[in-house]
């Protein structure tokens, strides 16, 4: 009987440490090292006026959400109502980032679908997604008041993780 | 299904512009090898011909092509994308068990094994004497008696 405790333990932990990762979630979604750092500071034109720039430090003392989205994203559709409705509560600004797309197709996405963002930064070459650490779009990251990253949600936003994820850090991160 | 949306942006535009240089491409993919595709987990970006391998390959190109070492490029992309991106993933205290992991398993298989053979040996010591030989026996003169015929 003694003999078999051993293997049986062993069994037990590998079998512990697969389930264990099994419950992790999504293998596909990494932490961001950029979480707990300053948002890199882009410069980029507006979508829907090339004449005028965003630039984070336009933003500095509110909590913001930086939405990463583009018109070829098929999951950004999924998202978008999500959004639109995050939009109408006014409860931090939400910003564009419109992510190597062409203009006109970003623009006519906008007007076909509506738009929940009080500005949208255009990056057509993905330069600026590269140093934000764009994986895969959308994004989402939330902004605290002195500008550093504070989360990164990756994938479609859900009402589920708008609710019990998002909403209670940004209310929480506004009263700090 | 996500991964679709991410792969379904055309690529085409941006690896062909740089002129032909052997040396730097033979560079470029070794260091590419190194690094692994976000979008596609199991690739390096040598490999992957998915939109953002295409991009940081490129990325990596005009980094060496304007004097940057090879840690230098490594540090630009753990900044981005954690030290996930890397092949050769660093040692420290999350990735510690990695390293040492099969190590120690081996090491555990080995006191185990030695453990089991030591029990084996005590066990043949202690076996009467009359009762291994006789059988042993038997079996040497049958087969001798066999190959005799």
């Amino acid at each position: 009987m003694k003999r078999y405790l051993l293997p049986l333990g062993l069994f037990l932990a590998l079998a512990c440490t697969l389930a264990l990762g099994l419950k992790r979630g999504d293998p596909q979604s990494l932490p961001s090292p950029l979480v707990g750092k300053p948002a890199p500071a882009f410069v980029l034109p507006q979508l829907d006026d090339p004449k005028k720039q965003f630039t984070p430090a336009n933003l500095k003392g509110q909590v913001w959400v930086l939405n990463v989205w583009a018109s070829w994203c098929v999951s950004c559709r999924k998202e978008h109502p999500v959004l639109l409705d995050f939009a109408k509560q006014g409860v931090v600004p939400i910003v564009g980032f419109n992510y190597q797309d062409q203009r006109d197709s970003g623009l006519q996405w906008l007007s076909q679908h509506g738009n929940p963002y009080q500005v949208t930064a255009f990056d057509a070459d993905g330069r600026a997604g590269m140093n934000l650490g764009v994986i895969g779009v959308p994004e989402t990251f939330i902004i605290d008041k002195q500008g550093r990253i504070q989360y990164k949600y990756s994938g479609p936003i859900t009402p589920a993780v708008l609710k019990d994820t998002l909403l209670p850090l940004i209310k929480e991160l506004q009263r700090g | 299904m996500v991964l679709c949306s991410w792969l379904a942006f055309s690529q085409g535009a941006i690896a062909a512009t740089a002129p032909a240089n052997p040396t730097l491409d033979e560079h470029v993919n070794r260091l590419a090898s190194e690094l692994r595709c976000l979008v596609c987990q199991n690739q390096t970006i040598a490999d992957s011909q998915a939109e953002l391998a295409v991009q940081l390959k490129n990325e990596v190109r005009q980094q060496l092509l304007a004097g940057a070492t090879d840690a230098q490029v490594r540090d630009f992309m753990v900044q981005r994308y954690g030290d996930f991106v890397l092949y050769r993933p660093p040692v420290n205290q999350a990735t510690l068990l990695l390293w040492i992991g099969p190590g120690l398993l081996l090491l555990l298989g080995g006191v185990l094994l030695r453990q089991h053979w030591r029990e084996r040996q005590a066990l043949q010591t202690q076996t009467p004497d009359s009762v291994l030989p006789a059988d042993d026996g038997d079996a040497l003169d049958t087969s001798r008696e066999a190959s005799q015929t």
